[in-house]
């Protein structure tokens, strides 16, 4: 395979044997994952099972021992910049001195290119990301005195910017209010709908069925992939997180 | 005054002020980075590290050459960086644990070098004692320019990669999804930072260096809001503290430079910490104070407004110990007369009883409901 062929150009994300391991334990083992373009689709898996790893290696950020990552048939080297990635709110220092628009332009500093400063229109776009996430009103605000909601819709922001058709969240909606995280999904569904691809860690089991419409389900290896109907059965919530709390996440179509 | 021209028209004055200020302003813009990367004590370590460089410089030349010195002193203070990466990202240890062990290992060694060389004697070997604790005084005209320079070259690559490396600084695992070269950026800022240290050395030695990264920017955080600011104000910092150091120094018998412009420096930050508006310590405790007295009133008040209404009567007297009863502590007279200036509580007689009544103006009354109809605390912006 030369290196401009498109290896399965037909996936958003392609991952074919990937192995990742800290030490001499195993973080994913042998993971082979595809999934389509258009979808919102979940990472889901206990706690431990490798969901940050995966799309961190994805990514490039975490190496891999073995395997090879594709987006829409390229390498993510030659990826970058249509790829939004909302890494986790506690990954940063908030008391960094800059303002939510400031973190916005950061999404576009690639774009700019090297030695050019963001100007009126990288202003104008963040702007734009700013009030898509409902945060216009404090596009000026130090981010150190934002609710952990607004840093997040923040974050979230940085990545709308760049105007990616394949966007990768890490657990977004962790310690959020419900208010946020129903303007998050809002945003997510919408943007799904002009045919991106949303691809998040999910830690909450409850809201899988109502939010996604893909499903992988994760505990070190792959335990299960595809169409949230088909992924979320009682078996597979056994098999990847243990008996009893597949009880508790019972599928709402075969609940009493 | 004449004392002051006289001190300037010495030449080695001025050159020790020129220098000190110019390590001031280079290190403090560096530091700014360091600090907000939280590498503050990678600037400790790489210090401590050159003492073995100095003492290898000054093997190898055979005598106290400067730029065998200072190469000696970069090459030892890489030496410990790429140490500590491997120790963080080979074993179990975490950052500060390596540091300490880089630290102290390369100190040790330098310690021993320098013993050694001062064993065997000849000239010159006295003078690399003034490589721990700096001697500001051995400072020549043709070290400025190398100062001058490193200074330059630093300015210019934080205005050409200014972008970068404030991405870099706030979010590097973003930096590195978008695809910069993330590792490389780093590495431009810690041999910046190493050779910011290097010409330090001369004149603030290995074991006080790292004050004057930290410092500076530690106090120009206080006071600013964006990164801009904070690097610019970080330099003037570091430039103010090397100069009026160098000066205090000069103009006293005896004190040494280096330490006294480390002084100038964490009294800047002292000051900052105390009183830098938003920030500051005493602004935070009179922001704090503020609140509580804010309560307290509207506390005051709206039982001054539940015992009227319990009793149908808005112009309602109620006696300063029912306050108390109805509040469950008694309200400061302070409170009351603060409520009392403000217009919404007076006090009133109430014959034939002898002791104070208050009772709610139609201002109180008018407050209290404003009050009650927003959340009970709306003010509770966190500091900057």
């Amino acid at each position: 395979m030369t290196n401009d062929a498109l290896h399965e150009p037909g996936q958003a994300l392609h991952i074919e044997d990937l192995t990742v391991s800290y030490g001499d334990t195993p973080a994913l083992w042998d993971i082979d994952l595809d999934i389509p373009p258009g979808v919102m689709c979940a990472i889901v898996g206990p706690n431990g099972a490798g969901k940050s790893t995966l799309i961190k290696a994805a990514l490039g950020l975490e190496r891999a021992d073995a395997g090879h990552v594709r987006f829409l048939g390229r390498p993510v080297a030659q990826m970058r910049g249509q790829i939004g990635y909302v890494p986790q709110r506690h990954s940063v220092d908030w008391d960094f001195p800059t303002t939510a628009r400031d973190v916005v332009e950061m999404g576009l500093y690639r774009a700019l290119g090297w030695f050019r400063r963001p100007g009126r229109d990288a202003r104008a776009r963040a702007l734009a990301a700013l009030a898509e996430v409902g945060m216009q009103d404090y596009a000026e605000r130090q981010i150190s005195q934002l609710s952990g909601g607004q840093q997040q819709r923040v974050f979230i922001a940085r990545a709308l910017v760049q105007d990616a058709p394949i966007l990768i969240l890490d657990e977004p909606m962790a310690g959020v209010d419900a208010s946020t995280e129903a303007v998050i999904i809002a945003l997510l569904k919408r943007l799904r709908a002009e045919g991106r691809t949303i691809i998040v860690v999910h830690h909450d089991l409850t809201t899988v069925q109502s939010y996604f419409d893909w499903l992988v389900m994760l505990n070190v290896r792959i335990i299960a992939q595809g169409p949230v109907r088909d992924v979320y059965t009682p078996e597979n919530l056994r098999t990847a997180y243990g008996g009893q709390l597949a009880i508790l996440a019972a599928p709402q179509d075969t609940a009493p | 005054m004449t004392g002051l021209a006289e001190l300037f028209s010495g030449t080695i004055v001025l050159t020790v002020l020129t220098g000190a200020a110019l390590l001031g302003a280079i290190s403090g813009m560096l530091g700014a980075f360091a600090v907000l990367r939280r590498q503050s004590l990678l600037g400790d370590a790489l210090s401590h590290a050159a003492l073995p460089g100095v003492c290898l410089g000054f093997l190898i030349a055979g005598g106290r050459d400067l730029g065998a010195v200072l190469a000696g002193a970069f090459f030892t203070g890489a030496l410990a960086a790429l140490v500590m990466m491997l120790i963080t990202r080979r074993t179990r240890l975490k950052t500060d644990a390596a540091l300490g062990i880089v630290l102290s290992v390369f100190f040790a060694v330098g310690i021993v070098l320098l013993t050694v060389i001062q064993g065997q004697g000849g000239a010159g070997s006295l003078g690399l004692m003034s490589f721990l604790f700096g001697q500001a005084a051995a400072l020549l005209r043709s070290d400025l320019w190398i100062m001058g320079g490193i200074g330059l070259a630093a300015l210019a690559l934080v205005l050409a990669f200014w972008k970068e490396f404030k991405l870099v600084s706030f979010d590097a695992d973003f930096a590195r999804a978008q695809g910069f070269p993330v590792t490389l950026l780093e590495i431009v800022l810690t041999v910046m930072v190493a050779l910011a240290i290097v010409v330090g050395l001369q004149l603030v030695g290995v074991v006080l260096m790292v004050a004057l990264l930290i410092a500076p920017a530690a106090a120009a955080r206080q006071w600013t809001r964006a990164l801009g600011p904070m690097v610019v104000l970080s330099a003037l910092i570091g430039a103010a503290s090397g100069a009026s150091g160098a000066l205090i120094s000069a103009s006293t018998r005896g004190l040494a430079t280096g330490p006294v412009v480390v002084l100038i420096a964490t009294t800047a930050v002292l000051v900052s910490l105390l009183v830098a508006p938003g920030r500051g310590l005493v602004w935070q405790a009179i922001a704090a104070r503020r609140a509580r007295a804010r309560i307290g009133e509207r506390r005051v008040l709206v039982t001054l407004q539940t015992l009227a209404a319990a009793h149908d009567n808005a112009g309602y007297k109620a006696e300063q110990g029912m306050i108390r009863t109805a509040l469950g502590a008694m309200p400061t007279q302070a409170r009351l007369a603060a409520l009392e200036r403000r217009g919404l509580i007076r006090p009133v007689s109430h014959p034939p009883e002898t002791t104070t009544h208050w009772e709610l103006t139609e201002a109180g009354h008018a407050e209290t409901a404003a009050l009650s109809a927003k959340a009970p605390l709306s003010d509770k912006d966190p500091p900057q």
